[in-house]
This record gives C-alpha cells, structure tokens and sequence, in this order.
C-alpha cells in the first residue's frame, strides 16, 4: 500500500454544457472525476471535442462550470474568477502567440509573471534588480534569448514565444501547470526544445502538470499518467507499471476499444486513425 | 507672433487631448467616444467654479476629476453590464450632454474677468516683464502674458507627459498596457482585465477633461459644442504626431502624440491665416485624419511592395 497524501487536484462530477437546449448544444465536459496527486504529470488525450481543453479551460476558469466541484490544494476554485484562479495556475497555450504580449518587450512580459497576480504597485517594473533576475531566469533556457530583453515579443519566433510562455508561466511557480497542445504549432525543431525545457521544469520544481497532446509518441514518452478522454468523460486512466509499459499501439487499441464500445462513432473513429496513424 | 505663440499654445492644451486618446486608440486599439462628452464636462466644471471663484488650479484639477469620472462610468457600463465598446462610449457622452447644460444652467458660460489659470500666467508673465507687458524677441513686441501662457502650458503637458511615460512603466501600468494588448495573456498573467480597462478609461479621460478644463480658460468661456467632434481632434493629432516622430517605445509614442497635436493645431492655424473659411474646420481636420492613415500606408507599400497574402509584412 502506498502511502497517498492529500490530493493537489480533484475534480467532482464536472459538468458543461454550450448552448443547452440549441441545436447547437456541446457537452463539452459530463460529469468529469479526476484526483491528481502533487507533483504528478498527466498526459491528456482524445480525440477532437473529446473535452481535453474543456477541461483545462473549466479548471483555469476561462468559463463557468454547470456542476461538480473543482479543487487546488484544498481550495474550491469555483467561486474565484480566473485572474484570481491564475495567480496558482501557469498555462501555456497552443496557440504561440497568446501567451505572450506581442507589442511589450521581452524583458516587460517577464517582469508581468514575475508579478503574477500582483500588479496593483506603482512601483518601476524593470529595476536594475529585477533586470538582472530576468537575465539569469532566461539564461536558464539556454536559448541564447538574454541579448534580446529589450526587443519587442511580436518580433521573436513561435518557438522562442512558446518556450518564454512556459517560462512565464513558471517563473513563479504554480500550484497546477496547464499546457494545452503547447507544441502543436511549432515546427519539429522548436516543438522538442519546448518539450525538452517542459520536462526540465516540471522535473525540477516537481510541478502538478496536466498536459494536452495529440501526439501518442508525446503521451507514451512523457508523464506518469495518461488520461484518455472521449464525449466528455475521462475514459481511460492508465498510471504507474501499466503507463510505463504503455506502447503507441496500446493506446491505439484503447481507441479501437472506445470505437468498438460503440463509446466512438465512425467520423471519430476516422479522425484518430487520420491524425495518429 | 502672437498669432503664432497662440496656435502653440492650443496645441500644447490639445496635447492633452492627444494623450488621453492615447492610451484609448493605441496602448487599447480601440476608439472611445467618452471624449466628445468628457472634454466639454472637463470644461464646464472648472467653469462653473471658476465664476464661484474658485482657485484657477483647484477648479482645473477638478475638470480633470469629473472627466476621469465619466471614464468610469463608461468603463463600468462595459464591464459591469456589458454594453459594448463604442455604444458605451456614446451613451455616456450623451446625457454628459445633459450633465453639462444643467451644470451651466444653459448652453454658454463666459469665463470674462472671472480669475483663471490665463490670469495666473498674466501676472507671472508681467512680473517678469517689469510691468511693461510686451517683450521684444526675435524683433517683434510680443505680449508678455501669451508667452507665459505657452510656457506655463509646456510645463503642464511636459510634466503631464513624463508622469505618464513613468506610469506605463510601473507594474500597473505594465498591466494596463498587457491587457491592452492581448487580454487572454493578461488574464492568464492573473491581471485582472476589468479594473484594468476602467482604468485606462479614468486615466484617459481624466486627461482629456484636464484639456477641456484648460481649453476654456484660454478661451475664456464655456460652450456646449466645445466637446462636438473632438475625438476626431484628437486622433488627427495621434495620427500626424506617428508619422512624423514615429511610434517605437512608450516615451517616443507619448512624445509623438504631444507634438503632433501642436503640429496639427499649426496646419490649422495656417491654413485660416492663408484665408481658408473658419466654418470648414470640422471638414478640413476629418480630411488631415483619413490623410494621416492613408500616405504613410501608401509610402510604405511604394518602398516595399504589396503586402503579404495574410496582410502582415514579414
């Protein structure tokens, strides 16, 4: 018996439903449960409108949930509003562009997440101090980005972009890392540069992570949980020995065995084998 | 010379109005028509206790105030109601119409041997001119007082301008500025976006009653119309001062926005002198506007051809 101490996460019956009573009614998330322990990394995966961002948007708090529960650390996050709910949680986007501010410097992006939450100050924001903290937090990357403080986000790669995200969003460090299909966007190079310093930082500051990906490859190599979605629910869970033998044509059969369950229709059926196979 | 010191110094008070639509169109990118009623309170309110006889600087701050405060109450009809951006705006400069005539019991206000920042600035300037009340520069005799005007006018937008330069730096402002510039990046950053665009708002229109408030005094009166038309005043301004002094950086935009105001007042002042109809103003400002957004698009495509399919340049 291993000893389980209190969850950093939990998840209680979530449920959202777009457009209730429309014809063009999502239900994004029915009736999600999900108890992660802190510093565990979870993979997320699913086919498309599974609910795999559903479910880090409910938790970020980017939309109101119908029902459930949702839990950091003891706090329900259910009252609070997202600004609130992102001084715990770092999020790195698919998109590379909207983690970032284009039109601010490099140097007044870090500085904002070195403040996360905490912008009410009439204070400089780029002291002498906090200069040098930057340079040092961005020497970390190893990217060569520390000569490049003072140029403007919008001018800098989706790569570098994506790698200062995952930066900002860590920098001080989150009670929950969200990252949702991070590499998506970016070209084969940058995507496993991003990947690398992912698995640095949460290695490192053993960060409660839940990943997004529609890579099997990522979801095989990285984490020690993966959580299959499908309709809306967590599907699949598969942790520990089990996720550590887990081979690209495991999960693949997982999706045949969603598909045979009659749990996946034939269009999504085709779409997995189209973006997997 | 004088005709010309006075063109100055509109354009330095204008200035104000050019920093306010600032921080709306471009730290914001969107318009806010608040100004058309925020301008004309500014005025008003400082009038109203100037004729009390109110201290010329009290009464000015407090223009500053009320215009601040018709920020907010658009900035809260947006975010609390959600109404959206430009009828928000529209709405509350409409019944700031109403404000403003219940105010002045009436469409005017004359400001004539009522003690204002104009009188101010005449005593300084006679002090200093031994009480001769002309100064000989550049070979003409030149009114004391209108150069004390534009100096005491500099000083104010100068110092207006570098506190807001230092402002858009501080944390605060770094997260004004964010939200502005992507919201999703903000919220994610735990900024809260709301209290941020209210504030833009307070700020941006406190800035353009200060000018409103100022502007009347030089007049020397109050009118309802004064605030008719004035955002396109200011984006002329915002618009002529890029193209001429760039947009790079916050302190150079700031500097641009200022300087393009008494830019655009001098075009304006020339172009009467030279004989053009004071009632084409309107017409000839909306013209500088498409004029100031058209040829430097039309320069950059003559350097550099098309743009790109998806309209960015690389």
């Amino acid at each position: 018996m291993v000893a389980v101490s209190d969850p950093a996460l939990e998840l209680h019956g979530v449920r959202r439903t777009f457009a209730a009573g429309t014809t063009n009614e999502i239900r994004a998330l029915q009736g999600v449960d999900l108890s992660m322990q802190p510093g565990e990394f979870a993979i997320v995966i699913g086919t498309n409108g599974s609910g795999k961002s559903s479910l880090l948007n409910a938790i970020a708090g980017s939309f109101p949930i119908d029902r459930g529960v949702i839990r950091l650390e003891g706090q329900d996050l259910g009252a609070l509003p997202e600004h609130r709910r992102a001084r715990m949680i770092g999020r790195v986007f698919q998109d590379p562009f909207t983690g970032t501010a284009a039109d601010l410097t490099v140097a007044e992006n870090l500085a904002l997440a070195a403040r996360r939450g905490r912008h009410l100050s009439l204070r400089p924001a780029l002291t002498a101090e906090r200069l040098a903290q930057l340079r040092r937090q961005i020497e970390g990357l190893d990217m060569g980005l520390e000569d490049r403080l003072d140029a403007p986000m919008g001018r800098l790669s989706g790569g570098q972009r994506q790698a200062l995200t995952l930066l900002m969003a860590t920098v001080v460090r989150p009670s929950l890392l969200l990252l949702d299909e991070h590499t998506a966007a970016l070209d084969p190079q940058s995507a496993e540069l991003v990947l690398q310093r992912t698995q640095e930082v949460i290695k490192r500051e053993g960060l409660t992570t839940l990943m997004v990906t529609h890579s099997l490859q990522q979801a095989i190599r990285m984490g020690d949980r993966v959580l299959m979605m499908h309709r809306g629910q967590i599907v699949q869970d598969i942790s520990g020995v089990r996720k550590r033998r887990l081979r690209v044509d495991d999960l693949l059969d997982r999706f045949e065995e969603n598909r045979s369950a009659d749990l996946m229709d034939a269009p999504a059926a085709e779409m997995v084998l189209r973006n997997y196979v | 010379m004088n005709l010309l010191i006075g063109a100055m110094t509109i354009g330095l008070i204008l200035a104000l109005l050019a920093l306010g639509v600032f921080i709306t169109y471009r730290v914001f990118d969107r318009i806010d028509l608040t100004a058309e009623g925020s301008y004309g309170l500014g005025a008003a309110v400082a009038g109203v206790l100037l004729v009390r006889g109110t201290e010329p600087l009290l009464a000015t701050t407090c223009g500053a105030i009320a215009g601040a405060g018709a920020g907010v109450v658009t900035g809260l009809l947006r975010v609390w109601l959600g109404i959206p951006r430009l009828l928000a705006g529209i709405v509350t400069s409409t019944a700031l119409y109403s404000v403003i005539l219940y105010l002045m019991h009436g469409g005017d206000l004359s400001l004539a041997s009522r003690r204002t920042l104009v009188t101010i600035a005449d005593e300084i300037g006679s002090r200093l001119a031994g009480g001769t009340g002309d100064l000989v520069l550049f070979g003409t005799a030149t009114s004391s007082r209108n150069w004390m005007g534009l100096l005491l006018t500099f000083a104010v937008v100068a110092g207006v301008a570098l506190l807001l330069n230092l402002f858009l730096r501080t944390n605060l402002g770094l997260s004004i500025r964010a939200t502005g510039n992507n919201r999703l990046m903000a919220r994610a950053q735990g900024i809260n976006v709301d209290q941020s665009l209210v504030l833009a708002l307070a700020i941006s229109n406190g800035l353009i009653g200060l000018s409103g408030a100022i502007f009347a005094q030089f007049i020397g009166f109050v009118n309802i119309s004064l605030g008719n038309g004035i955002i396109v005043t200011g984006l002329a301004s915002l618009m002529i001062g890029e193209v001429l002094f760039g947009q790079r950086g916050v302190g150079r935009s700031i500097t641009a926005a200022a300087a393009g105001a008494v830019v655009f007042r001098l075009m304006v002042a020339g172009a009467l002198h030279l004989g053009l109809d004071g009632n084409s103003l309107k017409l000839i400002t909306a013209v500088f506007v498409v004029a100031a957004m058209v040829i430097p698009k039309a320069f950059r495509n003559l350097l550099q051809g098309p743009p790109s399919l998806d309209g960015r340049r690389v």
